[in-house]
């Protein structure tokens, strides 16, 4: 067990490093579309709107928290995994240590949820600011993390997948933008019918979404999301497993 | 003697490409094996099959007494991997790569500081240490990843073409380098496309072409085998032919009665060179 996790520290340890060589320009670039989203749908677009009963700045700001968390996330931990997969060619070193493949996944997937977290925080800060009526909760950074990681997964997941630069770029218009703008972070689902609101609950933002707006503005703990952010974190940490052992082709 | 890499029947495809076809390898505990072979013969492929990076078709490879698709992580503590291409983390300086290696190779912090040091010194490059492995010249690179490989002292070592690019002196040091660990109880498996490097520093030689290996011998073994001395004849529109001969005497007399159309005839020793070329019909180095 202690040799387990001090594998996934070394995983850890070497994205650590390029972290805190970039750190500000990162933590900066990351912020950006974020702001953007809270300028033009909180003030612009949303102004003196109110959506299930909250003024919409304080319904839209735990959503694009959930954003924010998914995509720093996913590709914190997918863009240098795919780097040193495909061009730095250094991902085969780690193949090749006797390091299991658990520990390279979760060693993999920590940088994601840092940075993902980080970013994430920092938009809430931002938040409370603006909306001073959303609670601080130590769920609220729990769930986070856990959102984080899960994303993360999802990540290196992909990165180990996707083989070509082309594929990655398909992947994000196909999939990661779609999830940008229908998991519920503009609007509620309640809008939806029925049927579009169960296609979006396979959609892990979508959970993530649910339960951090809860979390903010004091709603009834949305266990189903709970579970759903878990079975997602499951599936992709299977997926991971799968496809590693697939990659030695 | 135990073998330490062993293959029977081992497969390689890629679709349609049989990268490797049907090898029987054995290379034995602590001797320095050579593999030669031209462009595509599936030298690269073979040893990304030992070292657990690629799943063979079929066949049963052992490494170091353990089997590598059933047992991959025995085998990875045993082995040490110098890739041909380039495999560093360009986000890093050099001291960070080693330490990243020395970490996931499981070196506690004592023995990392210490080993760290001590090849950064054998490399030359301790000056060095802090810059981004882009800010290093090709051989330098060449040098860091070597230099990673040899962190927790592997008592089996891949060199995939490990002198490419490094400049003669360099490329001297580290044949005595090998020669050192291979004294100390290594065992080194190489390939490279400079005959002279398998000639001067291999105590086995194995010649793959078209994913098969056609000859293994000793360099000495393999000479004698297609002939020791071999004439070398010039004819008028600038062909070279070679014929080779058991000694120097059977050389002499054929010279004597060759016709006078040929231009010019060398006599001399046959090299593993011609042992290649007689073995595969092509030329080692021609790109
Ligand atoms: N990932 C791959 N996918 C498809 N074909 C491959 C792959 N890797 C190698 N091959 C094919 O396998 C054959 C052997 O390649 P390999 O790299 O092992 O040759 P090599 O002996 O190392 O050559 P070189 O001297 O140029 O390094 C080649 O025909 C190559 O095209
Ligand atoms: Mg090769």
């Amino acid at each position: 067990m202690m040799g387990m996790l001090g594998d996934i520290y070394s995983v850890f340890w070497l994205d650590l490093r390029v972290l805190r060589r970039h750190w500000m320009s990162l933590i900066a670039t990351s912020l950006v579309l974020p702001l953007l989203y809270l300028v033009a749908f909180g003030y612009g677009l949303g102004r003196g709107m109110a959506v299930d009963g909250f003024p919409y700045l304080s319904f839209v700001i735990p959503g694009i928290v959930a954003l924010t968390a998914f995509s720093i996330s996913f590709n914190g931990a997918a863009s240098k995994l795919q780097v040193d997969k495909m061009y730095y060619k250094s991902f085969d070193e780690l193949l090749m240590s006797p390091v299991s493949s658990y520990a390279i996944i979760i060693g993999k997937a920590l940088i994601g949820m840092v940075r993902g977290a980080i970013s994430a925080v920092a938009i809430y800060a931002v938040g409370l600011i603006l909306a001073p009526s959303m609670l601080i909760s130590p769920l609220f950074f729990l769930i986070l993390l856990l959102s984080c990681f899960v994303f993360a997964l999802f990540g290196v997941l992909i990165a180990f997948i996707v083989s070509s630069h082309h594929g990655m770029s398909n992947f994000s218009t196909l999939v990661i933008l779609p999830m940008t703008f229908l998991c519920g972070t503009f609007f509620s689902l309640n809008q939806l019918p029925a049927v579009a609101k169960g296609v979006l609950y396979f959609l892990p933002l979508t959970h993530s979404t649910e339960l951090l707006r809860s979390i903010l503005l004091d709603l009834p703990f949305p266990w189903l999301s709970f579970a759903g952010l878990l079975i997602f974190g499951v599936v992709f940490f299977i997926g991971c497993k799968v496809a590693l052992r697939r990659s030695s082709v | 003697m135990i073998d330490c890499i062993y293959t029977e029947n081992l497969c390689k495809e890629y679709g349609s490409v049989k990268a490797i076809n049907n090898l029987n390898l054995s290379v034995r505990k602590g001797e320095i094996f050579g593999f030669l072979g031209p462009n595509g013969a599936g030298k690269t492929t073979t040893i990304r099959v030992l070292t657990t990076l690629t799943r063979p078709t079929s066949g049963r490879v052992s490494v170091g007494g353990y089997d590598v698709v059933t047992e991959p992580a025995k085998v990875k503590k045993e082995i040490g991997v110098v890739q041909q291409h380039l495999s560093l983390d360009r986000d890093l300086t050099a001291l960070e790569n080693m330490e990243f290696h020395a970490r996931i190779q499981h070196l506690s912090s004592s023995e990392r500081k210490k080993r760290i040091a001590e090849l950064l010194e054998y490399i030359e490059l301790a000056d060095c240490a802090n810059q981004l492995i882009d800010a290093l010249s090709g051989g330098m690179k060449k040098k860091v990843a070597i230099a990673c490989s040899l962190l927790h002292a592997p008592k089996l070592l891949f060199l995939d073409e490990p002198t490419v690019g490094l400049d003669a002196q360099t490329r001297r040091r580290l044949w005595d380098f090998v020669r050192r660990l291979n004294k100390d109880g290594t065992t080194i498996f190489l390939t490279t496309h400079y005959i002279e490097e398998a000639e001067v520093l291999c105590d086995r030689v194995g010649i793959m072409h078209h994913g098969q290996l056609i000859a293994v011998d000793t360099p000495t073994g393999l000479r004698e085998k297609v002939g020791s001395t071999v004439v070398e004849i010039l004819t008028d529109n600038k062909e070279t032919h070679y014929q080779f001969f058991a000694n120097r005497e059977a050389a002499n007399d054929y010279v004597k009665g060759l016709s006078s159309e040929a231009k010019t005839v060398i006599i001399r020793e046959s090299n593993l060179e011609d042992v290649f070329i007689e073995q595969t019909g092509e030329k080692v180095g021609d790109q």
